[in-house]
């Protein structure tokens, strides 16, 4: 009996697109499992393993090989920077990076203060614009933290703007458009070529990319 | 800082415990037995080498170093490989012994780790390195040796990754012409396993549709060896060509050395921005989440030392290789069952359920049985069916 193909996958919203996606790609993935809170899903007729994972997780359990494949924001993949193969774009859950803050409010000239849940992807960012700022990181409503004088900037993810906008902040840079990517670990892409080519090809077709 | 405990280690820093030691040492033995066999010579060479000579040469990145100073203010490494210190060795006390040079190493390397657990910052590398040799020979012989070890060591499934950065750079020269900018930024996506990446920068080129068909085109080549006719058709110019044929010619004698059925070709691999020159490999086993072993053809580091010579070589990560023979026993346990004439029937259909569901399952009448202790001591799982229940015969 052959070991199944593990796909870690983000709960909620993200593994609803990919597994339509992946349905239309001949892997059904759906079914009554939706309602569970099981975290690992077997789909035996398939010989696939789902594992139902955090968003920030999903590289990590890939890069350990604890998973074959995963489907991961690149928002992700730029914090964490990891040793994992990245194939496909499935050009789900679209949205970008971006600095955002108080309106006419200039950047600080001594230490500006940027608060974020992506400290790398903004220093990254900062340090090319030849500004060296300093970085609270926080875990969510980052929007709070111009508005009670916590940091000068936030970096975050937008994909409606309607947050910033009910907050009172306007976006100042775009910073990198994100959209969900398909990631595999080194040793799978060479063990498991044949799988998860096959995977890949299919996949690539419902989302229109014309190569793999 | 919160003052250290006393059970506790710098971070990557693992003990050896006698079990794990005993495992080490019997693959370390196989490993270096099937080397010498091969007439290669064993080596070895200071835990700690200058930063400006050997930490520089290094393929190991900065960040990865381990650095300290001496007494003196001098900057110090501890070996973060062993092919560096070989080089050094190679091109100063041995640049007068005869040429190609045959070496090989055991022996622990340093690599700082980031935060992360489950990735040591010490381990073991058994390796080669043919100094001097520049023909396809050499790379044949090396990539050979390096299965042959394994084999040797006892890990049956594993399969080894061929590329050629040569390729590459030709690839790349033809298609886009003379444009360093470019290829280091195709390059780079490659290195970093980003396909996305790589695939949106050639979108965005300023080139011909059929130049960005040909750019794609090298994700493709991947597989036996059917790559290297494929590979005519995107890039046609001497230097590919003769790229190929190297390859070409290491696979035909790779399958005179009987080892072509561990072995696959990826026209794309790279393994580093710029050590390796030519011919480069990669390999892997079930159940191991990063690489096994790596190794190829690299022409810019003995220059480094002054040495004008070409040379290739492999890399095993012992630790790394234990692990990989431990996951391939536990798949080969056993379980048996005990029966009597009474329940034999019993016992078969739960031996062929048992298999049934993939397992190994040995059915054995009790009375044939000398030893029963040692009978149930081979087994992973003794299920006794026999109406004295476990009692001794």
């Amino acid at each position: 009996m052959r070991k199944p193909l593990t796909i870690a996958m983000p709960k909620g919203r993200i593994f609803e697109e990919a597994a339509e996606l992946m349905k239309k790609a001949g892997y059904d993935l759906l079914g009554e499992q939706e309602e569970s809170r099981k975290l690992i899903l077997e789909f035996p007729e398939q010989n696939i393993r789902i594992m139902m994972a955090k968003p920030m997780d999903v590289v990590t359990y890939v890069e350990y090989g604890t998973a074959d494949i995963g489907i991961a924001g690149k928002d992700v993949l730029l914090e964490q920077d990891r040793d994992v193969y990245e194939v496909l774009d499935l050009g789900i859950s679209p949205c970008y990076i971006a600095v955002a803050g108080l309106p006419d409010q200039p950047l600080s000239k001594i230490a500006p203060k940027i608060a974020t849940k992506y400290p790398k992807v903004a220093s990254d960012y900062f340090r090319e614009q030849g500004e060296q700022i300093e970085i609270i990181p926080l875990n969510g409503s980052i929007e709070i933290a111009p508005l009670i004088g916590l940091a000068d900037r936030i970096v975050d993810i937008v994909s409606t703007g309607r947050t910033l906008k009910e907050n009172g902040l306007v976006e100042y840079e775009k910073i990198v458009g994100i959209t969900s990517r398909m990631i595999v670990n080194p040793v799978s892409y060479r063990l498991k070529s044949k799988e998860i080519d096959e995977m890949v090809n299919q996949l690539s077709e419902v989302v229109g990319e014309d190569f793999a | 800082m919160a003052k250290r405990l006393m059970f506790e280690k710098p971070l990557g820093m693992r003990d050896t415990l006698p079990f794990f030691y005993n495992q080490k040492k019997k693959a370390r033995e196989l490993l270096t037995e099937e080397i010498s066999r091969f007439g290669y010579l064993f080596m070895d060479t200071p835990f700690l080498e200058y930063y400006e000579t050997v930490g520089e040469a290094s393929a190991t990145l900065d960040q990865q170093l381990f650095k300290l100073l001496d007494q003196q203010g001098h900057s110090l490494v501890l070996r973060p490989d062993m092919t560096a210190p070989i080089a050094r060795v190679a091109a100063s006390q041995l640049k007068n012994a005869e040429f190609p040079l045959r070496l090989a190493y055991d022996g622990p390397v340093f690599r700082a780790q980031q935060t992360e657990g489950g990735k040591p910052a010490q381990f073991e590398q058994v390796g080669t390195e043919l100094i001097g040799d520049h023909s396809s020979y050499g790379d044949a012989e090396v990539i050979a040796l390096l299965i042959r070890s394994l084999q040797r060591a006892g890990l049956d499934d594993f399969q080894i990754t061929i590329g050629h950065v040569g390729y590459v750079r030709c690839f790349f020269k033809e298609i886009l012409g003379d444009d360093p900018a470019i290829t280091e930024e195709l390059m780079s996506y490659l290195y970093r396993k980003n396909h996305v990446g790589y695939q949106e920068a050639v979108k965005a080129l300023a080139v011909s549709d059929e130049a960005k068909r040909s750019l794609m085109g090298l994700m493709k080549l991947r597989g036996e060896d059917e790559v290297f006719d494929q590979s005519k058709s995107l890039a046609r110019n001497q230097e590919c060509l003769q790229a190929i044929n190297e390859l070409k010619q290491l696979y035909k004698m790779l399958k005179q050395y009987e080892v072509e059925q561990y072995v696959s070709f990826d026209l794309n691999l790279i393994s580093h921005m710029d050590y390796y020159t030519g011919i480069l490999f990669e390999g892997y086993a079930p159940n191991l989440g990063s690489l096994l072993c790596n190794g190829g053809r690299y022409d810019k580091l003995l220059p480094s030392f002054q040495l004008n010579a070409s040379a290739t070589g492999f890399a095993i990560r012992l630790e790394r290789l234990v692990e990989a023979l431990a996951a391939q026993t536990e798949k080969e346990q056993r379980i048996g069952i005990l029966v009597d004439d009474d329940t034999f029937s019993d016992g078969l259909k739960q031996a062929q359920d048992l298999r049934s569901e993939g397992k190994k399952v040995i059915l054995q009448h009790v009375d044939q049985v000398p030893d029963l202790q040692q009978f149930k001591a081979d087994l992973a799982e003794a299920i006794d069916l026999t109406t004295g229940g476990g009692r001794d015969a």
